[in-house]
């Protein structure tokens, strides 16, 4: 890390958004939630990604809505700081550095400039010990302010997700273990509640969430054997009293109640969501069938809206308890990868194992899932013990015309099932078909396959653990109606040793197959052209080199080395004791990854075949081994002329940490370029096309076509100039309306001197916070005010300086006049 | 080890009643329990909740309710009679047919001064409640349907009545209805059937509260007759609710055999403005709870299944001891077994027979804790129906198994047995003394030649027997002229000493031989559950409901050395933390060092030989000895060894073969016997 300082490995694309809370805005227009480090803005009706507000620089922890500014939030992380954003316009307002890693925030609206977090126990880091301190946000005029007053309120909480402020604000309520702390704000008093630990097997009482009323003074608390527990009176040492709810089986995730408190949801590892009425706890109602298992539910302010993160990186959007209306689904995350990484050469998408069975696509682009292709196409049950059908191995040949994919299925006691399936891609469909099933095509497991990337002929060679390599071919036998199919061409051996891994040169000259310790290397024809082995070790992985380098074989074994082999010679060029848990090769460049794993910790190795130095080194990227790796080829060249970032300027390298996060490498200028396209403001596209604007806004640029069709041509360079100040500068920014409404109009004035006003300054009042409702709505209404005629685009309206009086007024009328008509008449 | 051979019977059916009643004397502290049977049980809650009396059900008898008055306890029946009961003579003391069908609910006012019961007519009569009796007053307006609920407001100035789909608020000094209360039927099927509220409750802020056969429990404003609020809280019926004292709980019994707490709660603390909030479940039942009594500090609750369950509220004990554990009482305080110790017969009561066993003979040898096989099976010698209505309230059974006696409440009867072999006769004996009316216990001397039976004022008669008759020889009489009944009475073997224990805690102790009191045992505060006295040392033993021991010696009018040296050290707390009452003592006659006792749940020997344990030692000790060697042991043995293999034990005695007696009862085979339940809890339901 010190080495390389603009390198970074980020979290970017792919990453978990369950985990944590979601938040939904004020109008229900938008869903937020911690992606890695960024926070992502959704639209909840159409499930696109609107913002992706970037700048923290480590995982995002936490989430809150600014209880003085519904058009705000708080975001955490673990990098120590708390940002305030803007989330329609997607800006950064604020950063307040409190200093210590944040693991969760929560707010009250009776404690206003005050946010609590849960951090460390100051004085000793290593522990897992964590406290919720009160921050106190300074006011202050500058984008980063340092937040060090911190005041101690619980101690030893959970890092996340068991605390909650209760009736309005009164007291915070936090669980751990079997102890249930309710702290009292204007009392500064606690009480703690402690249950049983439950010997017997079935009573886990350990809390797992916390949720309080918002109108009545009552706790939910979540319990490990899935009871609820209600808790009253909790202001007394002995006479509290709680009831009890059982309805879930596993333990219950997450609780929330509703906004006016008439309802309770809670959700577990049954991916139902339960709706317990308030008072009437006998009646529930339940939504099954939603996916994983529930980890968090959100309810917008207004209760219309809940949406629940599930286990399997799925946001669901529910409206109104009833209807699933939108699902926002992250790269899946099952229990392991069996595939390698792939990236499906037509889409570009990153392909691995998805719902179980499935093979899924996901645009790192648009960090968006495209589709699951149901690969087993056999129904999926739920069951612990149940030895079902998986994938373990897929390839795609160079041009992505087809796939192939490996399922098997292991049974105790019985043979090994292994389907060998051919997908073509249809453009009809513009997805699979399943073309060939070659039911049990070895006798044991399939370790690898590869597609040939010679264009003449379509060509996959899968290698077993029964001692045999096979060749597929695509027969083209279009004289019968079939159309192509698959049949195995050539069964090879060697020894009758094991073959572990194969591999294609890039122009498929060359076949290498590494028969334990023994690397093989094949012709198109079938002959042994040469032996290759350097003992002791079994080859773990084979890798030709590319482009300039393709006269190198490289190979790793079990027993620590990297080897490089001329194929001109058939000699070994150098080799060098390391242990390489994964060779990965750029299929843009010379260059090959190697990561090696040392001491519980991975390194990532960047070098050319050619020259045995490496070009990029970095040590630590992650705990555990890193079995999964992929190049992912960019859109646009990076343009980077740093030395030891050009390896990174054609193709992007992604990689699978042990717990399933996705992390990729990212240079500063990356970033820069990133974080600047990001605080381009965008405004139009998050506004929602209603059918209002729809009818209103087609009839006025009809009438403007028509009464003035110079107007689209003609612009005022200054005019637009006025109004894309107006739209482009962040709402909360903007001075009132009225303010704003004269200088507009000033700007659609002829003026006879060019000067214009002066700009206010942007960073005029930051305190949107203490602005009183009134100030606010005002605010509002020049947002709406803005939003409009922004939706009808500067275009029209901004030609109307370059029109004469009469014609000014003509315009006028015909403006004030009814067009009822006119739309009854568009509506026949 | 394998110091005994033990008979392990299991085959006395004994099936207790189901409880259909209660009420509980918050002044006096009893609760008094009624039964399907038509039996009345009083448990002193303040005495370590010990069932003092038991008065003896009848044929014809049924208790709906049960209600204190003072310390005068009524109940009302379907056979539409309003009953009091004499609780010194244990039996009722008059009837009156109320006239009005079958009798739903009777209860007293705040005041006790009036009665008002609920008949299937309609009607809902008031009764004044006299010095000696109680005289009818009036009707309230006659209404259709019954009226299967009552409530009286704190004030005595109305009533609230549960009907047929309604509630009925009465005016008293009038008599007029003011409020009507339609309560809502059920869902679904359901809806055409009527609903019927099981239970109300009048609070002094004249908020009605009823459950009923919908399931529901429903809050009502008492001035308005309007619903405040509904609960839903099963789907089948709510048949009991009863308040707490201070008004801020109410629990309501289920037919699902839970128990719901509701409470009076502010919804935002600090505020005046409560609610009746659902809190807590508590399901100890298996089937209906058809009786409840909130009182100061439990939740006692008896259903169907037969069990009385007292429910202990946490928060109102500071520590946790033995007062705050939940209690189940499955079996009665008192013997139901007699076992003839020389002719090995064991003698089952039954309220409507008695049944004679021979127990089984088995010359087989083996390790200890093997069973051996069986020469002879147990064997049902006779089956004894009693005769007229009146149910069995106490029998016995000679030790040499040529007498038997039961009484119930109306007559005594006694039986000369006579086995030959394996026939046996029986023959009863025609002329019995008139003064023998009713016994509330009976006892035979060892030798066979006498019977004592406990008459009323803690009297004993003892009557002599012979072949040829038997006749009154003496009244024995107490000095303290207590008038409470006998529930305990034992003799020596020597024939020499006889003493009886009465429900005023009071040990007399009679010279026999000379027909006289010999001497009053000091009373200790706690009621003695069992008694027994020494073969050869003629001390006499005695186990309270408090679980002390005491040792007294009859010859010396004084407490042993022993029992001195055991109450200055005093009992192991584990000991004292037991909830069953010991309801047997018996001695080895081999071994004079050892006294057997038993409850419920254990049975041990103490041996007066060995260290006393103190706090620290460890009490459950047999687990511990049976690993150490033969030369640790003596360092760990204490006087208290105690067994726990045999489980729901009703009786143990000792035979004079030296074999062991254990009479077990599984509650598992008590449960099996009852009706199915209405609802079984499956899972995810």
């Amino acid at each position: 890390m010190v080495a390389h300082a603009e390198i970074r490995v980020v979290h970017r694309g792919g990453s978990k958004i369950n985990f944590r809370e979601p938040v939904i805005t004020n109008d229900s227009r938008f869903l937020l939630c911690a992606s890695g480090e960024s926070v992502k803005v959704y639209s909840s009706s159409s499930e696109e990604c609107v913002h992706d507000l970037q700048g923290h620089t480590d995982l995002v922890s936490g989430i809150v809505r600014n209880p003085s500014n519904h058009l705000q939030v708080y975001s955490c992380s673990a990098d120590g700081t708390v940002r305030l954003w803007d989330f329609t316009d997607g800006i950064l307002i604020k950063t307040f550095i409190i200093g210590y890693p944040i693991y969760s925030i929560y707010v009250s609206e009776n404690h206003g400039g005050v946010v609590f977090v849960v951090v460390p126990m100051a004085n000793d880091k290593s522990s897992e010990l964590f406290q919720l301190v009160a921050v106190h946000l300074p006011r202050s005029e500058d984008q980063e302010v340092e937040a060090r007053e911190l005041s101690a309120v619980l101690c030893d909480v959970r890092p996340s997700g068991a605390a909650s402020f209760g009736r309005e604000g009164e007291y915070i309520a936090a669980a751990k273990g079997l102890q249930l702390e309710v702290f009292f704000f204007k009392k500064q008093k606690s009480y703690r509640f402690f249950l049983k630990p439950g010997n017997k097997k079935w009573a886990k009482n350990a809390f797992t969430c916390v949720s309080c009323h918002p109108k009545e003074d009552c706790i939910a608390t979540g319990h490990e054997d899935g009871k609820i527990r209600l808790w009253r009176n909790f202001n007394q040492k002995k006479e509290y009293t709680y009831s009890t709810l059982h309805w879930h089986h596993g333990a219950v995730n997450t609780l929330q109640f509703t906004p006016e408190g008439t309802n309770l949801l809670s959700g577990g590892i049954e991916s139902v969501l339960v709706q317990w009425r308030y008072t009437q706890e006998t009646q529930m109602d339940f939504l099954p069938r939603l996916g994983g298992a529930i980890t968090h539910i959100a309810v917008s302010p207004d209760g219309s809206l809940f949406c629940t993160s599930h286990s399997d990186n799925k946001i669901t959007i529910i409206q109104s308890c009833v209807k699933v209306s939108a699902v926002i689904q992250g790269l899946v995350k099952g229990e392991g990868v069996r595939t390698n990484l792939m990236i499906d050469p037509r889409s570009k998408a990153l392909v691995l194992n998805g719902k179980p069975g499935h093979l899924q696509f996901y645009s790192l682009h648009r960090d968006k899932l495209l589709y699951n292709l149901d690969i087993v196409q056999q129904e999926y049950i739920h069951e612990e013990g149940l030895d079902q059908f998986e994938v373990v191995r897929a390839a795609f040949d160079t041009r992505g015309d087809w796939l192939a994919t490996v399922e098997e299925r292991t049974q105790k006691g019985s043979e090994l099932e292994i389907n060998l399936k051919m997908w073509a891609y249809d453009e009809k469909t513009q997805s699979f078909v399943l073309n060939t099933t070659v039911t049990a095509p070895h006798d044991d497991q399939i370790t690898a396959m590869c597609f040939s990337p010679s264009p003449e002929t379509t060509m996959l060679v899968t290698i077993s653990f029964d001692g045999h390599f096979k060749a597929w071919l695509l027969a083209d036998n279009s004289d019968t109606t079939e159309g192509a199919s698959w049949s195995c061409d050539f069964v090879g051996g060697y020894h009758l040793l094991k073959p572990g891994c194969c591999c294609f040169s890039a122009d498929g000259s060359l076949l290498a197959v590494g028969f334990q310790e023994v690397v093989t290397v094949w012709s198109p024809s079938w002959e042994l052209l040469t032996t290759l082995s350097q003992p002791p070790g079994a080859i773990r992985d084979l890798c030709f080199g590319r482009l300039s380098c393709s006269k190198y074989l490289l190979g790793t074994s079990t027993k620590n080395q990297l080897c490089c082999w001329n194929l001109l010679t058939c000699s070994l060029e150098w080799s060098t004791p390391v242990d390489v848990s994964l060779l990965q090769a750029d299929p843009l460049s010379e260059n090959m990854a190697a990561f090696c794993s040392q001491s519980g910790c991975s390194d990532l190795f960047v070098f050319k075949p050619s020259e045995p130095l490496p070009l990029y080194s970095q040590r630590a990227l992650c705990t555990g081994k890193v079995q999964h790796a992929v190049f992912a080829p960019r859109d646009q060249m990076l343009e980077s002329c740093e030395e030891h970032a050009q390896w990174l300027n054609r193709s992007q390298l992604y990689f699978l940490t042990q717990h399933m996060d996705l992390m990729t490498f990212s240079t500063k200028s990356e970033e820069d370029r990133l974080l600047a396209s990001s605080k381009r403001l965008m405004v139009d596209d998050s506004v929602a096309v209603t059918p209002f604007y729809l009818l209103l806004g087609k009839h006025r640029q009809q009438q403007e076509a028509l009464t003035n069709p110079m107007a689209e041509r003609i612009q005022l360079p200054q005019g637009s100039i006025a109004i894309k100040e107006l739209l482009y500068t962040p709402a909360h920014v903007l001075p009132s309306a009225s303010f704003l409404c004269s200088m507009f109009v000033r700007s659609l004035l002829i003026s006879s001197s060019p000067a214009r006003e002066e700009k206010e300054p942007v960073e005029e009042e930051m305190e949107s916070e203490e602005e009183d409702s009134e100030g606010e709505a005002e605010l509002r209404d020049a947002r709406q005010d803005l939003g409009g005629s922004a939706a009808w685009g500067p275009g029209e309206e901004l030609g109307a300086p370059a029109l004469t009086k009469a014609q000014e007024r003509e315009l006028r009328r015909v403006k004030h006049f009814d067009h009822s008509w006119l739309s009854s008449l568009l509506e026949c | 080890m394998g110091e005994f051979k033990v008979h392990r019977v299991r085959f006395f059916d004994y099936m207790p009643a189901a409880i259909r009643a209660m009420a509980f004397n918050a002044h006096t502290e009893r609760l008094a329990l009624g039964r399907m049977d038509g039996s009345v049980e009083i448990f002193n809650f303040a005495d370590h909740y010990f069932q003092e009396k038991v008065i003896p059900g009848k044929d014809s008898r049924s208790i709906e309710a049960l209600c204190w008055v003072g310390g005068r306890l009524f109940s009302a029946g379907l056979n539409g009679e309003v009953t009091e009961y004499d609780l010194e003579s244990l039996r009722p003391k008059y009837s009156l047919e109320a006239y009005g069908g079958p009798i739903w609910t009777i209860t007293s006012n705040s005041q006790g001064a009036h009665l008002a019961i609920g008949c299937e007519d309609g009607t809902v009569k008031l009764f004044e409640v006299l010095e000696e009796s109680i005289q009818f007053e009036r009707n309230l307006d006659r209404q259709k349907g019954r009226i299967l609920s009552i409530s009286w407001h704190p004030s005595g100035a109305q009533i609230a009545a549960g009907m047929m789909d309604m509630i009925r608020v009465f005016d008293v000094p009038t008599g007029r209805a003011v409020q009507r209360l339609l309560v809502d039927r059920g869902f679904g099927g359901s809806k055409s059937r009527e609903t019927v509220v099981w239970s109300v409750v009048f609070l002094s802020d004249f908020t009605i509260i009823s459950g009923d056969s919908a399931g529901k429990v429903q809050v009502w404003d008492g001035h308005t007759g309007t619903l405040v609020k509904t609960h839903l809280v099963t789907k089948w019926d709510v048949l009991a609710l009863s308040v707490s004292k201070d008004e801020s709980s109410v629990v309501a019994g289920t037919s699902e055999g839970t128990v719901i707490q509701f409470q009076f709660i502010a919804p935002t603390l600090q505020q005046q403005d409560k609610e009746w909030v659902r809190t807590r479940t508590f399901k100890n039942h298996t089937h209906d709870v058809r009786a409840l009594a909130e009182i100061e500090t439990a939740i006692v609750s008896g259903g169907m299944d037969t069990q009385l369950v007292v429910r202990p509220l946490l928060e109102k004990f500071d520590e946790r001891s033995h007062a705050s554990a939940l209690r189940k009482i499955h079996f009665p305080h008192r013997n139901l077994v007699f076992c003839a110790k020389k002719a090995g017969l064991l003698l089952f009561q039954f309220p409507g027979q008695l049944e004679l066993w021979r127990l089984g003979e088995s010359d087989g040898h083996g390790k200890p804790g093997d069973s051996l096989p069986l020469k002879r099976k147990p064997e049902k010698l006779l089956h004894l129906k009693r005769k007229g209505e009146d149910h069995i309230c106490c029998s016995a059974l000679s030790s040499c198994g040529g007498w038997l006696a039961y009484s119930t409440m109306s007559s005594v009867r006694l039986y000369r047995l006579q086995t030959d072999n394996n026939d046996i006769s029986i023959t009863k004996v025609p002329k019995l003394p008139k003064v023998l009316r009713s016994a509330h216990q009976l006892c035979f001397s060892s030798d066979s030649s006498k019977l004592f039976a406990a008459s009323s004022q803690s009297s004993v008669l003892v009557i002599a027997l012979s072949q040829s008759e038997c006749k009154y020889v003496h009244t024995l009489k107490p000095k303290s002229g207590s008038r409470q009944p006998i529930h305990l009475m034992t003799n020596s073997v020597d024939g020499k000493w006889l003493s009886t224990a009465n429900s005023d805690c009071e040990i007399h102790v009679y010279n026999v031989q000379k027909l006289k009191l010999h001497c009053i045992v000091p009373v200790y505060g706690s009621c003695p559950s069992a008694m027994g006295i020494h073969p050869t040392t003629n001390n006499l033993t005695m186990v309270h409901a408090d679980q002390q021991i005491f040792e007294y010696s009859i010859v010396e009018k004084q407490y042993t050395d022993w029992s001195r040296k055991l109450q200055k050290q005093g009992l192991h707390n584990l000991w004292l933390d037991r909830d069953t009452p010991v309801t047997h003592v018996t001695f080895n006659p081999k071994n004079p060092e050892q006294i057997l006792l038993h409850d419920m749940h254990m049975f041990c020997i103490i041996d007066q030989s060995l260290p006393l344990p103190d706090q620290k030692t460890q009490f459950y000790n047999q687990m511990t000895l049976r690993s150490l060697s033969e030369q640790g042991r003596p360092s760990h043995l204490h006087a208290f060894k105690i067994c726990k293999t045999f489980q729901d034990l009703l009786s143990v005695s000792l035979l004079d073969d030296q074999s062991l007696v254990m009479v077990e009862r599984p509650l598992l085979a008590i449960t099996s016997q009852l009706p199915a339940p209405v609802r079984q809890k499956k899972f995810a339901t």
